[in-house]
């Protein structure tokens, strides 16, 4: 059974991914992936919206997607919202497996439909401005290669 | 009354995150939009917007908001 969790406020992806580790013990190889405020350009902070009624239930369903998918031992999922500074991590995906493709696959997959395929608003603050980031269509090819 | 929540940057184009209609009786999609500035309209009735009637996504065609709804506009997402 995947957990999947929206933070309203900062996490810690070590403690994360050890406590996952932990208790998927079983499990011959984990794949985590970090996505974290990108610094640079100006940027002095990131936040993301979501929409309670719709957000959460979709990582849900996509956790359940995913599971059904591939083979794995465990899944995490942790998904920021509010405002960040440069630096702090967004989004923790952890996926365990007894062989080591299937959670690549698993935790690339997750991530490709959580950027593009689930219910949140990123925006940007830089010099002092704020503005919306709209979906690349980078993130529309990696999603349809999963067909 | 209705209230219309504007997600993303819908939010920067109508000026406020939700606004709160004076509806009394079913009103269509179409005619709840000609009570917001000509502006606002057409960016909520963009063929990218989804909505969400009471928290549950709905299709636009044949949309009919009633006293006590809540719809939400939801732009493209953009997350992780």
């Amino acid at each position: 059974m995947a957990e999947v969790r929206l933070a309203d406020a900062a996490f810690d992806p070590a403690a994360e991914i050890a406590a996952f580790a932990a208790a998927h013990d079983i499990a011959g190889g984990i794949v985590s992936f970090i996505g974290q405020v990108r610094a640079g350009d100006g940027v002095e902070a990131l936040e993301l919206r979501h929409f309670e009624p719709l957000t959460l239930p979709g990582m849900m369903g996509l956790a359940a997607e995913v599971e059904a998918r591939w083979a794995l031992a465990g899944l995490l999922v942790i998904h920021r919202t509010g405002v960040m500074a440069p630096g702090a991590p967004i989004v923790l995906v952890c996926a365990a497996a007894r062989h080591r493709r299937d959670a690549f696959a698993a935790a690339d997959y997750a991530m490709d439909h959580l950027k593009s395929d689930s219910w949140f608003w990123k925006r940007e603050q830089a010099n002092g401005k704020w503005r919306w980031i709209e979906p690349r269509a980078e993130d529309h090819a990696d999603l349809a290669r999963w067909g | 009354m209705a209230r219309l929540l504007f997600l993303g940057r819908l939010e920067d184009i109508a000026g406020v995150p939700e606004l709160v209609i004076p509806l009394t009786e079913p009103t269509s999609l179409g005619d709840v939009l000609t009570m917001l500035p000509p502006f606002v309209a057409e960016a909520l009735a963009g063929p990218k917007i989804k909505l969400a009637l009471n928290g549950a996504l709905v299709a636009a065609g044949g949309l009919v908001v009633g006293a006590g709804d809540e719809l939400a506009f939801l732009p493209p997402v953009s997350g992780g």
